[in-house]
């Protein structure tokens, strides 16, 4: 592979849940300030491999998990870390969005609080900064005090983009972030994205191999547990080697 | 098709009929009680202390009752919060699905729910002998506190179950503890059925006559401190009703007709109070 540096890095990785084994020996590098996407039949696992990246699957029963995450070159599963320091490094967004049952400010300025800001003017400029990055303060602006349960979906979704940046995250994680969207809200989300990388890694999951060659720099196949096939998005999608990758790319499988 | 259509009305009308049923209780049970109580109830009544021995008087008032038993259900809904929470909020947030320790608490909750109050009462009176202690203001808030923990435990769990999961990802994908997201995530979710799960303790300990017989024990006066003993409106009425003489029958029903309308007026409080928090419920 050619010169990118990697601070997400996962070596032998193998997950179970009870019995099942839903990741089998997953060994793969996250390019550096690209967006990498994860695709695959669905029940493939790619949601799992995603909820290991920050341990979200710690809150899953009867899960195990071994082999490694690497942070910055740290084992984010090592015996010394602490959790929400790992998560702070990520902003995660999920298939549906989930605000919190406070106003559209406290939804943004939640994160920065809990690791210590007080100040409040640096939490304001923190609100507006991350509002304007996600694409949504002309629209709230004026009621960043409303409750954030009233923002249609669409502007939920990017509330919870802007929230996830708020915690100066490195990396971004999308499981399937545009899924209960329509069309348009899917379109801004997408964008924001392919903005965003200039700063961060991004990594999404998504079921839609449309989304996947517009906004992919980086391809990871997954199937049925297995990682199949990665690479960068144009040699993935004009010749892939593997023909599951062939036939799932053709809509053979799915 | 035509049958279908007769037995969905059959029920439909049966599930009215419950419904009027239910009601119509409520309706009945407040009209009798102020019917019975209305000519004994006077602004004496609300304002003075019983006059000329233990409630057998014609006059004066219950004020000591009245006070008594706001003291008493206050402090026992106090108490009990501060027992209930962390143990909901432990059983849901840091206990695995299926621990066992959960069922357990759980199993025992839906045990001490059924323990009538008169044996609340009794265990009350055994830890007041065993510590010493008389009547008083503080055993009966600890004995309405051990009666009020499980009813109001099992009503907040089951509204803490119901957050979403996505909901705690959230807060935990942000780097907060589990702790931060209980207090600021899951509280301000449930909050509108929180307050509903202490107001439905709160009115069984304000109610309870059979817990605080032996535990607040019962007085003239009003009480200036934990340590001595408090009238309640519930057994108030007990005596008043027992007597032999008509007049103070008649202000039984005037007290009872107190008691309704304070839980009836607390009710009304706390609607408004969870629906001033509703507005950032997540649905």
């Amino acid at each position: 592979m050619n010169d990118v540096r990697s601070h997400l890095s996962i070596r032998n990785l193998n997950v179970f849940y009870g019995d099942l084994q839903v990741l089998k020996n997953i060994s793969l590098d996250i390019p550096d300030r690209k967006i990498s996407v994860i695709i695959g039949p669905s029940g493939c696992g790619k949601t799992t491999l995603l909820k290991s990246m920050n341990r979200l699957l710690d809150h899953v029963d009867e899960v195990r998990v071994d082999g490694e995450v690497l942070v910055d070159g740290e084992d984010i599963y090592g015996p010394n870390v602490e959790v929400t320091r790992i998560r702070k490094k990520m902003g995660l967004l999920s298939q549906k969005p989930q605000v919190l049952p406070m106003s559209i400010y406290d939804n943004i300025a939640y994160g920065p609080r809990i690791h210590g800001h007080r100040d409040r003017k640096r939490l304001d400029f923190i609100v507006r900064n991350y509002l304007s990055a996600a694409g949504l303060w002309e629209e709230v602006k004026d009621r960043l005090h409303h409750p954030a349960s009233r923002l249609s979906v669409g502007q939920q979704q990017r509330l919870c983009l802007a929230r996830g940046l708020a915690v100066e995250p490195e990396i971004i994680l999308g499981d399937e972030p545009t899924s209960a969207l329509d069309p348009q809200s899917s379109q801004r989300i997408e964008r924001r994205l392919v903005e965003l990388k200039k700063d961060y890694t991004v990594v999404v999951v998504t079921h839609i191999l449309r989304q996947a060659r517009r906004i992919a720099d980086y391809i990871v196949f997954l199937y049925l547990g297995e990682l199949v096939e990665h690479g960068p998005a144009q040699d993935v999608f004009a010749n892939p080697r593997d023909p599951r990758t062939r036939a799932y790319l053709t809509g053979e499988i799915s | 098709m035509n049958k279908r259509r007769l037995v969905e009305r059959f029920w439909k009308a049966l599930m009215i009929a419950s419904t009027a049923v239910v009601i119509g209780c409520l309706l009945f049970i407040v009209v009798t009680v102020i019917w019975k109580g209305l000519p004994a109830l006077s602004l004496s009544m609300i304002t003075r202390i019983p006059k000329g021995g233990y409630y057998l008087g014609k006059e004066g008032g219950i004020l000591n009752a009245i006070l008594g038993s706001l003291y008493l259900a206050l402090g026992a809904t106090a108490l009990a919060c501060v027992l209930s929470l962390p143990v909901v909020i432990f059983l849901n947030v840091y206990c695995r699905k299926r621990s066992r320790l959960a069922e357990l608490t759980r199993f025992s909750f839906d045990v001490l729910w059924g323990i009538p109050s008169i044996v609340y009462g009794a265990f009350g009176f055994v830890l007041m002998v065993y510590f010493g202690m008389r009547t008083s203001l503080l055993a009966g808030i600890v004995t309405v506190a051990l009666l009020e923990v499980p009813i109001m435990s099992r009503a907040i769990d089951e509204v803490i179950k119901l957050v979403p999961r996505e909901l705690k990802e959230a807060s935990y994908s942000l780097g907060a503890t589990r702790l931060e997201t209980s207090l600021k995530v899951i509280i301000r979710q449930c909050l509108p059925g929180i307050l509903t799960g202490i107001l439905i303790a709160f009115g069984r300990g304000i109610g309870d006559a059979a817990s605080v017989l032996f535990t607040a024990g019962f007085t003239d006066r009003i009480p200036t401190s934990l340590g001595q003993p408090a009238a309640t409106l519930p057994l108030a009425i007990f005596f008043q009703l027992g007597t032999p003489f008509p007049e103070v029958r008649q202000r039984a029903y005037a007290s009872a007709a107190i008691l309704t309308i304070l839980i009836l007026f607390i009710s009304v409080l706390a609607r408004v109070l969870s629906r001033r928090y509703t507005k950032h419920v997540i649905r």
